[in-house]
């Protein structure tokens, strides 16, 4: 027999709308009024000067360590905005911009990377799941939540984020696989931001692109320049209206670049030169947008003054919290507290009480007097 | 008066599944061939014929996204049950347990939690391969926010299983191969809970407190006979059921009575659950003891197959030599 093709043949689309020399596609522009424009202009600006600022206030020591997004502000974006607050939002550690559209007060985020379990809490109706730190470990998640929407017959769609190094992880492949045989409305942002800490994409992946690991699973997959803001939203808006109307998950990777450290704990000259940098530097994503913007006349006035002083006045609530409790640490470990932990709780607040000082207290007898050693009160 | 029936382990983990989902519509089962198969221990039985396949999920051969993806249905207010199919391979999930299950409620301060349980067959005794035979209560008893629970025949199995299903904490919930068709018990139809975090004194004694749990409590039981017949000896016999949070006041109160406990396990014995069982003997009753702690538990060494198992595991005459010992200090 001859060796045969297997048919469908498979394809990778890319998607670019805008470039970095702000060259657009008008025939693929979308449809966004001025409005729109404008609030997804000021929510770039906002994320990247709080970005900016986060690192400076964890080089003066005022929060702990942070994983900034500088460069990837379009890729959050463009896709974040195309959910309903109905819809869930599923991020990994470096989701800060997607964070602030959903509604998490920055003072929140603040005191989260100020070591506040309290900054980790979504509102009540808040469908937003916590920050993850183990990488890829968020994705299965997105696609169970995607299952009980289907299960409950809700029309909520969930998107995912996650990083190029992530790929590499089984829960990546897992989820990918399980969303593809549930078809469930999920949609997976992978924002290939180059680097995982040190390690480049090449030595992440053989792959051409990471779009096309969702062929594998009998999903779309798309590549999009994940610095243009205009592509970011016109692919994950397909997608998302795909997941809605039961055609199932998507996979968009957005090829973007971290302009910043791995996180404030990190010395990227180590593993990357500065001639890379100052590349990518040249296709900022607010650049471009800021340039489209202004042939539109839709830029505003002293919008970076108001940014910054919203930032402001949100760095000033923050350091207005009061020390933190230490025994606020027994809430929630379980729906009631048992025994042990009450105990340890009560071990805790005596100490504190106490002003650290050892508060020894004899334990317990189960029943009777007290015996004293090696007096024997059992038979035998 | 309920009507009453006979039931081996399988057949009443089955009818608590049964009545949970008839009772509560937010109730799923998934794992590895749970639906058309009803699993490879058949506990999930003509569920899927009854319930269908979206409520009972034929997943993938994946670990880490069945108990993955059950956490987020969780996080949505589902109520999953996941079928891991051996404990051995839960390795591969215990990322999302560990990380994400046991500490979801704890990480988002109350907004989320994780009202799931992972039903796992555990232990030996059963002529199998590696992987099928090991106890790994002990991993998941040490981790914050789960619950740990092993009942030690049909009855406990049904009444746990259903109570698990109802507790809105995360529960690891491991089944003995060895104890599924080992015998039958008399089970009341209607649905029937016991709750969690508590141990139950399945025979009362005044010389020697045997704690034990899951497979290893029949023995535990054999052994006590043994020493009531040869020795003369009362043996108090505990049945943990739930390995974490440890009943401490069941196990207190008793060795405050005996003044003497041996522990069982077939778990290796360093850092078991043994351990904290003589921990909190010494803690809570230390002044009251005649003399050591012991443990009854397999040896700190891997699975070597099963040809060598039964010198690994503790038996009858193991436990009333350690129970001898203890009592002659």
């Amino acid at each position: 027999m001859p060796r045969t093709i297997l048919e469908p043949r498979f394809h990778v689309e890319y998607l670019s709308i805008l470039d970095s020399d702000g060259n657009l596609d008008a025939a693929l522009e979308p449809k966004l009024s001025p409005g729109e424009l404008r609030s997804l202009h000021r929510a770039m600006v906002l994320a990247r000067r709080f970005d900016e600022r986060m690192v400076r206030l964890q080089r003066q020591g005022r929060i702990g360590t942070f994983a900034p997004i500088k460069g990837q502000e379009a890729s959050q974006l463009g896709s974040v905005i195309t959910l309903r607050a109905t819809d869930w939002m599923v991020p990994s550690f470096r989701e800060t911009a997607a964070m602030i559209w959903r509604g998490w007060p920055i003072e929140k985020i603040l005191l989260f990377f100020a070591g506040y379990v309290e900054g980790g809490r979504p509102a009540p109706d808040q469908r937003d799941l916590p920050i993850t730190i183990p990488v890829g470990t968020q994705l299965p998640h997105a696609v169970g939540l995607a299952y009980a929407a289907q299960y409950r017959g809700d029309d909520a769609v969930v998107m995912a984020y996650f990083g190029d190094g992530a790929t590499s992880e089984g829960d990546f492949h897992e989820a990918l696989n399980f969303a593809g045989v549930w078809h469930v409305p999920v949609v997976f942002v992978c924002q290939n931001n180059q680097w995982a800490i040190s390690v480049p994409l090449k030595k992440q992946t053989h792959s051409k692109t990471i779009a096309q690991k969702a062929l594998a699973y009998g999903l779309p997959g798309i590549q999009v320049d994940g610095n243009d803001v205009l592509a970011v939203y016109t692919a994950a808006r397909e997608a998302v209206e795909r997941a809605r109307a039961g055609e199932g998950p998507t996979l968009i990777e957005c090829v973007t670049y971290r302009l910043g450290v791995h996180t404030t704990a990190d010395d990227p000259t180590k593993y990357r030169t500065q001639e890379e940098v100052t590349a990518w530097e040249q296709k900022d994503p607010l650049t471009r947008f800021r340039a489209y913007l202004e042939k539109k006349d839709l830029l505003e006035d002293g919008l970076e003054q108001r940014v910054d002083e919203e930032i402001a006045e949100a760095v000033r609530r923050f350091e207005a919290t009061p020390p933190p409790d230490p025994l606020l640490v027994f809430d929630h470990v379980y729906a009631e507290m048992p025994p042990h932990l009450r105990a340890q709780r009560e071990e805790l607040a005596r100490w504190l009480r106490e002003g650290g000082a050892p508060a020894p207290e004899p334990p317990e007898a189960p029943q009777g007097a007290t015996p004293m050693r090696g007096q024997r009160l059992t038979r035998r | 008066m309920t009507p009453i029936t006979k039931l081996n382990m399988v057949k009443a983990l089955n009818l608590a599944l049964l009545q949970e989902m008839e009772r509560d519509p937010d109730v799923l089962i998934l794992g590895e061939d749970v639906g058309v198969d009803g699993g490879v221990f058949r506990v999930t039985d003509d569920l899927q014929r009854k319930f269908g396949s979206q409520r009972v999920i034929d997943s993938p051969l994946a670990e880490a996204a069945i108990i993955g993806t059950a956490v987020g249905m969780a996080l949505y207010g589902l109520k999953p049950v996941c079928e891991i199919q051996f404990s051995g391979f839960a390795f591969q999930c215990f990322h999302q347990i560990e990380n994400h299950a046991a500490r979801y409620r704890q990480r988002s301060q109350g907004r989320f939690h994780c009202q799931m349980v992972i039903r796992m067959p555990y232990g030996g005794g059963v002529r199998a391969l590696e992987h099928h035979t090991e106890s790994e209560e002990q991993f998941y008893a040490h981790v914050p926010g789960l619950k740990m629970v092993i009942p030690s025949g049909p009855r406990t199995a049904r009444a746990l299983l259903t109570s698990a299903i109802r507790d809105p904490d995360p529960v690891v919930f491991f089944e003995s191969k060895a104890l599924y068709h080992a015998a039958k018990e008399e089970i009341p139809e209607d649905p029937e809970t016991l709750p969690i975090g508590r141990a139950q004194v399945v025979r009362e004694g005044v010389d020697l407190t045997l704690v034990a749990y899951g497979a290893m409590l029949r023995v535990a039981r054999e052994a006590a006979d043994v020493l009531q017949a040869e020795d003369r000896v009362e043996t108090e016999v505990i049945d943990l059921l739930t390995i974490a949070p440890l009943d401490r006041e069941t196990i207190v109160t008793s060795v405050g009575k005996t003044g003497r406990a041996v522990v069982v396990h077939e778990a290796p014995r360093s850092f078991g659950p043994g351990a904290e069982v003589a921990a909190s003997i010494m803690e809570g009753a230390f002044l009251h003891l005649e003399a050591p702690v012991r443990r009854v538990t397999a040896n700190d060494v891997s699975f070597v197959g099963f040809a060598r198992e039964k010198a690994n595991i503790p038996d009858v005459a193991r436990i009333v030599a350690a129970a001898r010992e203890t009592l002659a200090f």
